[in-house]
């Protein structure tokens, strides 16, 4: 497999800043808090050209970290993000413009002082993509590109509803003419009819300018619709990665086969109320994350290897790949998903 | 039927600003029976967190009750006064939010909140009280209640927050409980037990409730009927199954079919097309018709309640249905 977008062994630890005293206290044996999370550990994912990668997991999984660490946003405590051989950051400074975040709540992403065709051009300006004289046109361009009116360019953030201002942050991305395109919940703070019009969009655009995408999402229905590929991830770690179909259709993780049975889902030719599973137990703290298998406390199949050692990432077939010990029991069981 | 615990009948609160009147909730009408679970569902803006605070008397200047009546086991709401709501908020009806930790007071224990909750209705001594919180924390699935009485908000997870919010909602039996959008910021696999959990509390309590929600997903695993929101009015009304099985409404049907669940993957969806409507400038007739595929001149007027057995909408060219055929 030919990866374009490539991310090497990449972590990330959040932990206390410790001044020189402190350092030092902790050393002497003094109770300093020197605990870090390990928001993301040891990430390998490899994207195709042209490819959108879903990256599904629940609230403090880490996706929403990932996804800053390939934007270049935020820099890795070990590892690299790889754009077609090139990287993204070097000693902690972005330096390329191929890749372009969009990000979840366009009421916080635009600047509400900055007129928003100014907001569009700003990067494009910068970069030398085009001039300050041409500008008008180069945004008017993307403008349509996203299904905005151009002669809206004047006007400021607030005169848009959500998904306007959704679509505005799609083109200010775009408009960087990048190659990697990182969606962060693009969808996730709008109402539901206008869900559909921003995934129509994007499905559009990432076919028409043959990008690669990373499209982050709780959402399983959003990322299920628009990806070729989903990665699972739970404490920082990916457990589960292949082509939506077969994951969806046959998790082979315990933790993927759980999430999927959880999410409600909308049965149209339903007599009763729909059933659906439970995962006992809540997420554990990062801070202090179980011994060996992170999901092991809360898992049916767990076994005495499970608790000792974290099972390593292992290819299920081509192009999928599972970290559990207990994958082809999984695999095995019948399906929750009809 | 018996009598239903609660009845709305033609419920309107408008917001009297300086922009003009915005019609939050414009004649809304609606049953519930004991133990029955209702799903409200609506997108941002339809109403219905107001519908719910207008139940429970919460509405603040500068919205009033216009209109309407809401009797809560043949008594009438709008008309009490706030001394005499307030011995009933809580007791006989009570509310739960979105967010659990605005609900819930930083500064004290959990048992110490649950015992002024109980001490606002009724005399409980001091062990008595304690032993209530107990038993209804264990039973909205709090592991090791007794010893989590002492523990302050900041040391719960935000589904067992949301937990003890609705124990703390349910502490006196109410008849019926509001909740709004609930889970909405909890994960699927914490939303899926505490869904689990409200229907079992609803059929074990007799505790009829709301659930308010945008996500159609959630509240029709959970609720036996449904009333989907736009613009300040219920659309459309009835049995979440025959409602999600054959749509009557145009907005209703719209809704489902942009549901990325309906779609092959990777295909276009189904869109809506067009924004929700500013509730200060709403059309003259139907509120839906700029966006509406089915609209014809009769849209212009405000179109009337249909009645079909246990099903209502308002709609000129309901979906499906003979009455609906364009002309």
């Amino acid at each position: 497999m030919s990866a374009f977008l490539s991310i090497d062994n990449v972590s990330r630890l959040f932990g206390p800043k410790l001044s020189t005293g402190e350092r030092i206290a902790a050393r002497l044996g003094a109770k300093v808090e020197t605990r870090s999370v390990r928001a993301v550990s040891e990430v390998t994912l490899n994207v195709r050209k042209g490819e959108t990668l879903g990256l599904v997991g629940e609230s403090g999984c880490g996706k929403s970290t990932l996804g800053r660490l390939i934007a270049g946003i935020l820099p890795p405590s070990a590892g690299t993000v790889t754009i077609d051989g090139a990287p993204v950051m070097i000693r902690g400074k972005k330096v390329t413009t191929r890749v372009q975040t969009v990000f979840q709540d366009p009421f916080a992403s635009l600047d509400p002082r900055m007129k928003v065709g100014e907001t569009v051009a700003e990067g494009p300006i910068a970069h030398g993509l085009t001039t300050r004289a041409n500008s008008k046109n180069y945004v008017a361009e993307w403008f349509e590109r996203v299904g905005l009116d151009p002669v809206w360019v004047d006007r400021y953030p607030h005169q848009f509803s959500g998904g306007q201002r959704q679509r505005i942050a799609i083109a200010r991305a775009l408009a960087m003419q990048p190659d990697v395109l990182i969606c962060d919940e693009p969808v996730a703070s709008l109402d539901v009819s206008i869900q559909a019009q921003i995934i129509n969009l994007f499905l559009e655009l990432t076919k028409g300018l043959d990008l690669t995408c990373v499209f982050i999402s709780h959402d399983l229905s959003v990322v299920q619709h628009v990806s070729d590929r989903v990665a699972v991830m739970y404490l920082g770690r990916i457990v589960e990665l292949g082509p939506v179909a077969q994951v969806f259709g046959t998790p082979a993780h315990p933790y993927t086969a759980a999430l999927f049975g959880s999410v409600p889902k909308l049965v149209l030719d339903a007599d009763e109320l729909v059933h659906f599973d439970t995962i006992e137990g809540e997420v554990p703290s990062p801070l202090s994350p179980p011994s060996g298998c992170y999901y092991h406390p809360r898992c049916p199949l767990a076994s005495p290897q499970c608790r000792a050692d974290a099972p390593p990432t292992t290819a299920v077939s081509d192009l999928r790949s599972v970290a559990c010990y207990n994958s082809e029991q999984q695999l095995g069981q019948v399906s929750p998903q009809k | 039927m018996s009598d239903p615990v609660l009845s709305v009948q033609n419920l309107t609160t408008h917001f009297f600003t300086r922009a003009g009147v915005v019609k939050a909730v414009d004649g809304v009408s609606f049953d519930l029976a004991r133990g029955e679970i209702m799903g409200l569902v609506g997108e941002s803006g339809s109403g219905k967190t107001v519908t719910g605070f207008s139940l429970l008397g919460l509405v603040d200047l500068p919205g009033r009750i216009v209109e309407g009546s809401v009797k809560l086991n043949g008594t009438e709401l709008t008309t009490l006064s706030s001394a005499e709501l307030r011995a009933r908020r809580g007791r006989e009806i009570s509310m739960i939010f979105q967010d659990p930790i605005a609900t819930l007071n930083p500064l004290l224990t959990i048992g110490q909140q649950m015992r002024l909750a109980i001490g606002a209705h009724e005399r409980l001594g001091k062990r008595a009280a304690l032993a209530r919180s107990a038993e209804l924390l264990a039973q909205v699935g709090i592991p090791s209640a007794k010893e989590r009485l002492e523990a302050y908000p900041h040391e719960f997870s935000g589904g067992m927050r949301q937990r003890v919010a609705i124990a703390i909602a349910l502490l006196h039996r109410p008849a019926v409980l509001v909740a709004d959008e609930p889970t909405t910021a909890l994960d699927v696999s914490i939303q899926a037990q505490i869904l689990l959990q409200m229907r079992t509390l609803a059929a074990e309590t007799g505790t009829a409730m709301i659930w308010i929600s945008h996500d159609l997903a959630v509240v029709s695993s959970l609720a036996t009927k449904l009333a989907v929101m736009y613009a300040g009015k219920i659309v459309e009304q009835g049995p979440t199954a025959a409602l999600l099985k054959a749509p009557r409404h145009p907005y209703t049907a719209g809704l489902i079919a942009s549901l990325p669940a309906m779609a092959t993957p990777g295909t276009p969806l189904t869109q809506i097309r067009g924004t929700t409507p500013s509730l200060l400038s709403l059309p003259p007739g139907c509120p839906f018709a700029p966006r509406c595929d089915r609209g014809s001149h009769a849209c212009t007027q405000k179109p009337p309640l249909t009645l079909d057995g246990p099903r209502g909408w308002r709609c000129f060219h309901p979906v499906g249905h003979p009455a609906g055929a364009l002309t």
